[in-house]
């Protein structure tokens, strides 16, 4: 399996340990990525909220470096994904957006690389069962609440490799891990994602619902895939707990820090260290 | 123009002001907001609804009664967060998303009073970080973006924690795309004020 491989911007800053834990976890599973040569910023939700044709043509830039790699696209942040899949989606089915786009490229791009999201690669290309067999140190005891937020199933004609308003595959990965998926209702339910920096009242509120539900289920921490989720869950945890009352501390890992750990790799390649909230606590159990 | 009062003296008068926005609307969004049969199911699933100064689906009425005006001042456009829940579950398959992209847009071409200016600040921060280095340099869009809004106070705690993490470089990591990259935003740019 070889996927071009498009970081994004958050994977070497805010979420450099999803970036790093998502390069072990695909090395130890032999799935070979390359990244994108100079990549640029997919435009993320500023620019489609700003300029529709910018927000096609920046990710439409790196899907014609991806093409010319003759590669499916692979990337692990859900924001990126979510942009990458509506420019493909939008070109596709418009030819005057194709025609607009060719012009502000100077290039022809007909929306046609494909575009998978790390979850799709890990549970669908690489598969459960295979995670299952390379497990190392399962990951007992721990009950695991997967959140995938909005970006990853939503809408469904852009994106679709799971279900929109019940997702799965994160469940069966962390059930694989050894672990234990919670039933829990808020999978998909808005962090309130870029409204991080403008409105971190909102944004607050919205984690303190999530966390709280978790918590509800029974869940010992909530994992993710997405880094705009866990910076809002994780870093405004604190103020969330003040402004909205108690809750125990909820570790968010990224859900391939967990699958790191259950093969064994050692935590510091996870970089399990950059999380604000400790997960060391969640892990004593777990035994090589 | 065409005035019609609702006899019921609690709601709000409904002023029909003509079709334009409605059709400026659907021709920017790609979204046909004239199916909206105002089920609701929009506002209910919307995580800011509870903040929001108006309702996804009140919204949608507004464009069909063309009050654009009231509209494209509201501060509830500012504050969607582009979930996505509305457009995944409309059951006529209207992008409300999309139509909301298309109202934030229009607001800040038409010079419209912004409801709340902070989003269209944190925009303009991101995408000039974007121009220049062909990648977000977290640490320079905060600064400017805290200059533009003059709120420099707030989340001031959260840098020192995230330089303690490794997790905000203090030098930009530019694309060597960056030339290529500027191109791409003078051209889009022009595209966008060709518009009528
Ligand atoms: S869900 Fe769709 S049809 Fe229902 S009120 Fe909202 S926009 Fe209108
Ligand atoms: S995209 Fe915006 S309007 Fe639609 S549900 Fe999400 S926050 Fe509400």
């Amino acid at each position: 399996m070889r996927y071009a491989f498009y970081p994004g911007c958050s994977m070497e800053a805010t979420a450099r340990d999803f970036g790093a834990s998502t390069r072990a976890v695909l090395a130890a599973l032999d799935v070979q990525i390359e990244e994108i040569p100079d990549w640029s910023c997919c435009g993320s939700t500023p620019a489609h909220r700003t300029n529709t044709a910018l927000a096609v043509a920046l990710p439409a830039f790196n899907l014609c470096k991806a093409r010319d790699m003759g590669a499916p696209v692979m990337t692990a942040c859900a924001a990126c994904y979510s942009r990458l899949r509506a420019a493909n989606h939008k070109l596709r089915s418009a030819a005057t957006e194709r025609e607009r786009v060719g012009r502000i490229l100077g290039a022809s791009y007909d929306g046609s690389v494909p575009v998978h999201h790390l979850l799709d690669v890990l549970a669908n290309h690489v598969g459960v069962e295979a995670i299952r067999r390379s497990v190392a140190r399962p990951l007992a005891g721990l009950r695991v609440a997967c959140y995938y937020g909005c970006l990853l199933s939503r809408p469904p004609e852009v994106v679709a490799f799971d279900d929109a308003e019940h997702p799965e595959c994160m469940d069966q990965i962390v059930a694989a891990l050894g672990a234990s998926p919670v039933d829990w209702p808020y999978k998909t339910e808005c962090c309130g994602a870029g409204l991080s920096i403008t409105n971190p009242d909102v944004v607050c509120r919205l984690s303190h619902r999530i966390l709280t539900m978790a918590r509800q289920a029974g869940a010992d921490c909530v994992t993710v895939a997405c880094p705009l989720c866990q910076l809002n869950l994780d870093m405004r945890q604190a103020d969330a707990v003040k402004r909205y009352g108690p809750l125990p501390a909820t570790p968010v890992p990224f859900v391939t820090q967990l699958i790191g750990l259950a093969l064994g790799l050692p935590p510091k390649e996870l970089a399990l260290g950059a999380l604000m909230v400790p997960a060391g606590k969640l892990f004593s159990g777990v035994r090589a | 123009m065409n005035e019609n009062r609702d006899s019921n003296p609690t709601v709000a008068p409904i002023v029909w002001r003509g079709p334009e926005f409605l059709r400026e609307v659907e021709a920017r969004s790609g979204a046909r907001v004239s199916a909206c049969l105002q089920c609701h199911k929009c506002s209910t699933g919307c995580p800011v609804a509870r903040e929001a100064d108006l309702y996804p689906s009140q919204m949608m009425r507004m464009i069909l009664l063309g009050q654009a005006e009231e509209l494209l001042a509201s501060s509830g456009i500012w504050l969607c967060a582009s979930c996505e829940a509305c457009t995944t579950r409309c059951p006529m398959a209207i992008d409300i998303a999309g139509v909301m992209d298309a109202l934030r847009i229009l607001a800040v071409e038409r010079k419209a009073q912004l409801g709340d200016a902070h989003g269209h600040h944190f925009n303009r921060a991101f995408l000039a970080s974007v121009r220049r280095h062909g990648r977000v340099f977290e640490m320079g869009m905060m600064t400017a973006y805290k200059l533009r809004t003059r709120d420099l106070f707030s989340d001031v705690d959260k840098a020192p924690k995230l330089l303690l993490k490794g997790k905000l470089p203090l030098v930009p990591k530019r694309s060597r795309s960056a030339r290529k990259v500027r191109e791409i935003f003078r051209r889009a740019d022009a595209d966008q004020e060709g518009k009528p």
